[in-house]
């Protein structure tokens, strides 16, 4: 199949191709460099982008790593659903990480709020399956644009011993030359997309015809109203107050996660583009729809330090 | 234009305009004081880059403190309703933390170009950070406040911007409004900037009146000065070309990743450094020296007619030639400079000073090389922008070494090619990133003292003469030998060489590396001392095709002493006997 050429003139390379070339380059140099490296796939449609990055960089090879998805059990149906299928396709091969103990336990995100749920079933998880398989490097899907305090997130993330992000210990990053070195039981965190926006992913979506879980697209879905929220009631395990029923309405997610801690916004946009053109008219930035980061202040830089990704 | 009345072909034209839209990288320089924030603030809302979320919280924090202020007694403005400053603060609460001050990146659009602002905090820890946010940057902007002028700061800043590469300079002549936006003081700073701007190596430099707070000429118009016919800032950063002085630019394409999935597909994936390439462009691969032509250029599902730098792609060459990651495959009518040893301006970022007998690791495109500073040539004073004698470069220091590395690098100078003329230096040991290095036209000086001894045969041979004029001679070092022998011959072959006054070099090497590394001081006429390590029957074919059957002698490394006079005899003899018959 010959190149239609499409904006892609050699004088002039568009900023999605520039940036597609940059991500590329990431993945490479760290598939290169690293000894064990892992994907970490968290069904979303940055994770969608990422894993067709990577599928870019090596192909006609094989992705040279595993994908990771941690599964915090509370994740909606239909995202596992999606993910089972799209890896099966793709011939991926999947890593799970669930903390068990703590599920056990019946560690839930209303009886133990969404901070302390989200480091025993999220940041827990992903150490100790990091640990497990002795990944020493993890590919996210985290973009600077994405909030403040990853504004100055390096593309190459260093932790230490404990999976922890020192921000004394970050190093300075020049050009596209990036420092892999890492002693032994240290790793990196790497972000492909550091410098792709919300809206580049969208289009990017829409140029390359890359599937996404059906949930960003509207339809009639069953939600409860909590302080001015919108969350979806996806299965029997979220409790509802005394009088509290679902109402069926016409709503889809701008962003993907645990159900009972991502809000919903209604809408009419059944198609990428009309996706996109509520994007370009959005008020509100993509994480106010999730609970977890207004906790408290500052919590993104707390978690970061934890752990999390 | 409403979301309502905007139907879906309307928007997928707007996608499409929006897919052609060019990338522009800058870099914001200027302390907290000159108003940066409040640019960079002005800049993200005036171009719709907040949220009302984002923004509604600006209000709060902003109205809170003039609540404060207010209570106080203090006259507090009514533009300070909202405080730009505030969409940027991430940084200045790590301020308060005492953490690392570091490169914030910031994402706007217009209908234009899309956006990346690395904003780079100007007082402490300036030339890391400014040399940091500047390495990716296309165009810099320098802050200047009004009412204070030209100060140090602003001939730091336009050195350390001139140093990594900027040809495009902005000056803003920030807090217009405190002046009364008088032409004159805007015109003699003018004045004041060029004198200290001149020479730095820009190709251009764009002067703009502006009130960042008020937001004249940064994305409007100002009405306030009428007298100013230039660009805005955003109309400057809409408009600059992009990129003009690579047009033409030869070929680097260092070698990422080797792609086999099966027998039948070899593909050399990697981004291009610089340069453009089309199937059926011949090409050639360093450090074997081998010349192949490009076969195909692939990107996913689709072949590619042309591509050009800094795409990321997948070659497949004609040929099978053995290529490795850290190769490079460039024009072969104009190779990079060979080098294992160069000279480089560093930008020291470590609080570790550069030390001589330290072990560095440097990484320069894909390729990583054990290296040492072999000499500190001097250490520029920001202040009077002269280059004073220093012993060891420490934390934020910038000046020129120079670098001698274990293997070769294929390098451009920095000033004409910045994607083959940078290089990181990593510390060995600690494995901290320690200096950001950009590779000086000039060459290295001569090594002298201990250093001679290891000469780079480039470094002496950087002329390229048709035909050879100089010998290689081939001293096999053998892994299953002892090897002091062989190094004992070097020696005295040295010595006997020295004393009939030609121009010796000595250089251990792995045998796929012979070929380039030594040709050019073989062409300078240098008799090149090669210690071979590795070699294979091929390899030595190899030189010879490459240098010419004649040039390439091997000696007799001797099992024991005794036999050193007569291998030293017998290889004094060959190089004799060739100067004849070439004579």
């Amino acid at each position: 199949m010959r190149d239609p050429g499409v904006g892609l003139s050699p004088e002039r390379i568009s900023h999605l191709r520039l940036l597609e070339a940059e991500s590329i380059h990431i993945v490479r140099e760290v598939a290169a460099e690293f000894a064990n490296p892992v994907m970490l796939y968290s069904i979303g449609k940055d994770s969608s982008v990422m894993v067709r990055l990577a599928e870019k960089a090596f192909a006609p090879g094989r992705l040279p790593f595993p994908l990771m998805h941690v599964n915090t059990t509370w994740k909606f149906a239909e995202m596992i659903t999606f993910r089972d299928r799209f890896c099966a396709e793709r011939g991926f091969e999947l890593r799970e990480e669930i903390n068990h103990a703590a599920l056990a336990e019946g560690v839930n995100p209303f009886d133990h709020g969404s901070s302390r749920y989200t480091g025993l079933m999220k940041t827990q998880a992903l150490l100790a399956g990091l640990k497990r398989w002795g990944f020493d490097a993890a590919f996210g899907g985290a973009r600077r644009d994405e909030e403040k305090s990853r504004a100055k997130e390096r593309v190459y993330s260093f932790r230490d011993k404990n999976g922890q992000w020192e921000p004394r210990a970050q190093r300075p990053e020049l050009w596209n030359l990036y420092n892999s070195r890492i002693h032994r039981g240290e790793s990196i965190r790497v972000f492909p997309l550091s410098n792709w926006t919300e809206l580049d992913i969208w289009q990017y979506i829409y140029l390359e015809s890359i599937p996404i879980v059906p949930l960003y697209f509207a339809a009639e879905r069953p939600v409860v109203t909590r302080n001015g929220q919108l969350i979806m009631v996806d299965d029997g395990r979220l409790p509802l107050a005394p009088g509290e029923t679902p109402a069926m309405k016409r709503v889809r997610f701008r962003t993907l996660g645990c159900y009972p801690l991502t809000a919903a916004i209604e809408s009419d946009a059944t198609t990428l583009p009309a996706i996109i053109r509520e994007m370009l008219f959005a008020r509100n930035s993509e994480r106010a729809g999730r609970l977890i980061d207004h906790d408290e202040e500052a919590s993104m830089e707390q978690k970061k330090r934890e752990g999390y990704f | 234009m409403e979301p309502a009345t905007l139907t879906d072909d309307a928007l997928i034209a707007y996608l499409k305009a929006h897919e052609q839209k060019e990338l522009l990288r800058f870099v914001t320089v200027g302390s907290v004081d000159d108003g940066k924030s409040t640019l960079i603030g002005r800049l993200l809302h005036d171009t719709r880059g907040v949220y009302d979320d984002q923004l509604a919280s600006v209000r709060k924090a902003s109205a809170r403190r003039n609540l404060a202020a207010r209570a106080e007694g203090a006259e507090v403005d009514p533009f300070e309703d909202i405080d730009f400053s505030l969409f940027t603060d991430g940084l200045q609460a790590e301020r308060e933390q005492g953490i690392t001050i570091d490169v914030a990146y910031r994402y706007f659009a217009t209908a234009r170009r899309k956006f990346i602002l690395a904003d780079t905090p100007g007082h402490v820890q300036y030339t890391r950070n400014m040399a940091t946010g500047a390495s990716t940057a296309d165009v810099a902007i320098i802050l200047v406040d009004a009412r204070l002028g030209v100060l140090a700061q602003t001939r730091r800043h336009a050195y350390i911007t001139g140093l990594l590469g900027i040809s495009e300079l902005v000056v803003a002549i920030n807090k217009m409004d405190l002046v009364d936006f008088e032409e004159s003081i805007f015109h003699r700073l003018v004045a004041d900037c060029r004198a200290v701007i001149d020479g730095r190596g820009f190709r251009n430099v764009t002067f703009i009146p502006v009130s960042a707070r008020r937001g004249d000429n940064v994305a409007r118009r100002s009405p306030k000065m009428p007298w100013y016919e230039g660009p805005t800032v955003l109309s400057f950063l809409e408009e600059v070309p992009l990129d003009a002085r690579l047009a033409g630019a030869p070929l680097r394409f260092p070698v990422q990743y080797v792609i086999r999935p099966d027998l039948h597909y070899r593909g050399y994936a990697g981004t291009l450094a610089v340069g453009t390439l089309r199937p059926g462009d011949p090409v050639l691969v360093l450090p074997s020296g081998r010349r192949s032509t490009v076969e195909a250029i692939d990107l996913y599902h689709t072949e590619r007619a042309s591509v050009s730098a800094p795409e990321s792609v997948t070659l497949r060459l004609a040929d099978e030639v053995d290529v490795a990651r850290g190769d490079m495959i460039v024009s072969p009518e104009a190779p990079p400079r060979v080098r294992d040893r160069l000279r480089a301006t560093l930008v020291w970022m470590h609080d570790r000073p550069s030390d001589p007998h330290r072990r560095y690791l440097v990484k320069h495109t894909t390729r990583t090389v054990p290296a040492q500073i072999e000499a500190v040539l001097g250490r520029v004073d920001l202040d009077k922008l002269d280059t004073a004698p220093a012993e060891a470069l420490a934390l934020n220091d910038i000046g020129p070494v120079v670098l001698r590395l274990e293997r070769p690098l294929f390098v451009d100078p920095y000033a004409a090619l910045r994607a083959t003329g940078a290089l990181i230096v990593i510390d060995a040991l600690t494995n901290d990133t320690v200096a950001a290095g950009m590779i000086d036209a000039a060459e290295a000086p001569p090594p002298t003292g201990e250093a001679a001894r290891y000469e780079s045969p480039l470094a002496a041979g950087a002329t390229k003469t048709p035909k050879p004029l100089g010998r290689l001679v081939w001293i096999r070092l053998a892994p299953e030998r002892d090897r002091a022998e062989a190094y004992a011959l070097t020696a005295a072959l040295e010595t006997a060489l020295d004393a009939r006054g030609e121009r010796v070099v000595v250089t251990e090497t792995e045998a796929s590396l012979v070929n380039w590394t030594t040709r050019l001081a073989v062409e300078a006429g240098a008799t090149v001392l090669a210690l071979v390590r590795q070699a294979a029957p091929d390899h030595l074919a190899e030189t010879r095709s490459t240098l010419g059957h004649g040039q390439v002698i091997v000696a007799a490394v001797p099992d024991a002493p005794e036999g050193r006079d007569a291998a030293v005899a017998a290889v004094l003899a060959a190089l004799a006997a060739r100067r004849d018959a070439q004579a």
